[in-house]
Formats: structure tokens, sequence, C-alpha cells
């Protein structure tokens, strides 16, 4: 048998948990990280999407903006993080940068290789049908990108709620991130644990609520004859 | 109703048309036959305004289709889809209408890859042709399929053509083609290719120089 100060039983774990939940920590905690990851998610697949198509079919701005984004894939999260609260302070707005900073670089990538990708013969049609640039954005450019951002937002999710945690770990005066630094203070296996797995529940309900079902309804013209 | 006076087309330094002047009247059909690489497609991109890069000008009607190579349908959007987006004024009914014509009548809610390839070329045609357009652009769109196919594609053109009176130019290697779809045929030849059909000025010459009566 571990030793239930490292490695507690599962039931412990759930107990803690249900504990948790009904004293209202559980839910208040959740709430202020699911509207952090809510921010960063948001801002990074806006400003990625925006700067990535541009990447994609700009070679100039592309050039100018390669050496950034290189420099950016390759910053460690804690660097950062740490730069953000040290310049901008020990905030919410310092920490909601903070990951959408390290998020972005990813969705940028993703979205340029994306319009990269773009047809040239969708383009020709476009033209000689005259389509309007509404018409065009929504019929022809948007659908040619939307497997790229459903895959910059499955995993910038993951990548997310990971830095989300870490940024309130050494900044946030909520959230879960905090909840597991101060159990780890203290050195609360059990408490550790109950925080963490109840966000774990959280991002799979999520991913099958939300993300499956949205990328079942974008990928509902592959069904084959 | 289509005027196009080219002097030149450059690619890489490379001259590839040489004068191509081409004037024709509303209802004529050509087709312009060459062997590949000669700059028939390139010249239609110009005719089409899909190449902008060339010494010359090309007049066009506005009510300009142009049908591709392979059959450049939205795979995201059904067929009834297909057509409307890109004729925007045509009805739902015109939609149904312009599928049946081309026997799709029962396909409309299908999507692009639910076709088989002959029916998704079906598909392109009717999308070129639901509009009122004055001028057919039709880019080896026969190429690479099977005879049977083939044959079914041209005559199916053919009625629609007829059908909307407009003007062809349609760029081939295969004279039979011409045949079936009725156009007269012009050689693209030289290098850098040149054409000439429906120019006046040998005409004018001539009646300027008569004088017998």
């Amino acid at each position: 048998m571990a030793d239930p100060q490292v490695l507690p039983a599962p039931w412990v774990v759930i107990e803690a948990m249900a504990e948790l939940w009904q004293a209202g920590d559980l839910q208040m905690h959740l709430t202020d990280t699911a509207i952090r990851v809510m921010w960063a998610f948001s801002l990074a697949m806006l400003l990625g999407g925006l700067l990535g198509y541009l990447m994609g079919r700009n070679p100039l701005m592309n050039a100018w903006l390669d050496p950034w984004l290189i420099v950016f894939l390759n910053l460690p999260a804690l660097v950062l993080i740490v730069l953000c609260y040290l310049w901008i302070g020990l905030n919410e707005l310092a920490a909601i940068l903070a990951v959408t900073l390290n998020k972005l670089p990813m969705v940028m990538t993703l979205i340029r290789e994306g319009a990269r990708n773009a047809s040239a013969e969708l383009r020709d049609l476009a033209f000689v049908f005259k389509l309007s640039p509404l018409a065009k954005f929504r019929h022809i450019i948007f659908p040619e990108l939307l497997p790229h951002i459903v895959a910059a937002a499955r995993a910038g999710l993951a990548v997310i709620w990971k830095i989300v945690l870490v940024v309130e770990f050494l900044g946030r005066g909520t959230g879960i991130g905090r909840q597991i630094h101060t159990q780890f203070s203290i050195f609360n296996v059990t408490g550790v644990l109950a925080y963490a797995l109840s966000f774990v529940v959280f991002i799979l309900l999520i991913e099958f609520l939300i993300m499956q079902p949205l990328e079942r309804y974008a990928n509902r013209w592959r069904q084959d004859a | 109703m289509l005027e196009v006076n080219v002097h030149g087309k450059f690619f890489g330094g490379q001259q590839i048309l040489g004068a191509c002047r081409l004037s024709l009247q509303a209802g004529e059909r050509v087709s312009l036959l060459g062997p590949s690489g000669i700059g028939k497609s390139t010249l239609l991109r110009i005719i089409a305004g899909l190449d902008k890069a060339y010494q010359g000008e090309v007049k066009r009607p506005a009510a300009t289709a142009f049908m591709f190579q392979g059959p450049n349908l939205l795979e995201w959007r059904n067929c009834y889809q297909n057509l409307l987006i890109f004729n925007p004024q045509a009805t739902l009914a015109e939609a149904q209408t312009a599928l049946e014509q081309v026997g799709l009548g029962n396909k409309g809610k299908h999507y692009p890859r639910q076709l088989s390839l002959g029916q998704q070329r079906r598909l392109a045609l009717a999308r070129t042709f639901l509009s009122r357009t004055d001028l057919v652009l039709l880019d080896e769109p026969f190429t690479s399929l099977d005879p049977a196919l083939k044959n079914d594609m041209l005559s199916l053109t053919r009625k629609l053509l007829d059908q909307s009176g407009a003007t062809l130019v349609h760029v081939t290697h295969d004279a039979a083609e011409a045949m079936v779809l009725g156009s007269q045929v012009i050689a693209m030849q030289g290098q850098p290719a040149t054409v000439q059909f429906g120019i006046q000025e040998a005409v004018m010459i001539v009646e300027t120089g008569a004088g017998d009566g």
C-alpha cells in the first residue's frame, strides 16, 4: 500500500472534491480559471488567426514577422510569464497577456500553413464569377481555413489551461493554479489532486460538449458517397 | 462583343504570346487549337481578366462565364449552394431546373464528394450556364475524361450553348471537340504564338482600292 499522504486512494480525492464543492470553493476557483482560459483563448485565436492569415498571404508580412514568430515559439513560457508580471504588474491583464503570448505563435503557425495552402483555382473562380469580398470570405476563405482553425483551437485549449495554472501559481490570488500552490505549500497531496482532477473533468466536458460537436459540424461535407 | 488585341505576354523574360487578335460577334463560336504549352490557356486567362500582366487590351462583356479544366467546386457547400453562391440573382427553382438539365435533379442537397467525377463536371457546367451569360470561356474542360463521359459533356455543352446563344471561346487540343460544339477552329502556332480571327482590316483595304464602277 502506498503512503496515503503521498498517493491517496481515489475515493479520498473524490470525497475531497465533494467537500470543496459543498463549501463553494471549487466553483469559485474553477470559474476564475475558466474565465482566464476563455479570455486568453479568444484573444490568441483572434489575433493569431489574423496575423497568421496575413503572413500566409503576404510574403512581405511573412518576412517581417517570421523572425519574431521563431523567437516567441522558442521562448520558454516561464520567461514570458515572469516578464509580463514584472513589466505590467501582478494583475489580471498581465496574467491573460502572458497566456495569450504563449499561445499566439502556435496559432499563427497553423493558420499561416492553412492560408498558404489556399487553392488558387478557387480564387480564380471567385474572380470570374465576381464574388463579393464578403461572399468570398464566407464561402471560400473561411471554409478553407476551418480545419486549421479547429486544429489550432484543439491544440490551443490544451496548452492554454496548462499555462493558466502556472500563471495563477506564480501571481494570482484565485484560481485552480493558486489553490494548487496553497495545497502544495502545506504538502496536501489530496488537495492538489482534488483541484487538478476537477479541472481535468471541466476540460473534458468542454472537449466532448463543445469542441467535438463543432468539429463534426465543420467536417460534415467530408462524408463520401 | 469580344475584342482581343494582345501584343505580347512574357513569362520570366520569355515571350509566350505574340500578336493575338480576335474579334467575335454575338453568338459566334471559336475553338483555339494548338499543342500543349503554346499559350492557349494563357490567352484564355487574359481574355477572362484572370491574367492582367500583358501588353494590349481586351474588351469583353460583363456577363462572362468561365469553365476550368477541373470541376473546381466548393466541397463544403451542397449542389444548390454551389450554383447559387456564384449566381446570387438566381432562385432556388432556377437552380433546380439547371440541375435537372444536367441530369442532377435529385442531387441538390448532396455535397460534391458524394458525386461521381462525371456528375461533378456536370454540376460545374450547370454553374457556368445558370445565369444569363454573353460570353462563355472553356479552358479544356473535356480533357482527361473517358470517351463516353466526354461525349456526354460535349453534347450537353452544345445544348446549353444553343439555348443561351452565348459567344464561345474554347481552348482544346482536340479538333473533334470543335465539331460537336459547332465552333470554328483557329490554330495557334509559332513561337511566340500568334493568332488572328475576325479582324476586318484586310477587307477595308480592298474596299479603298476598288474603283471599276
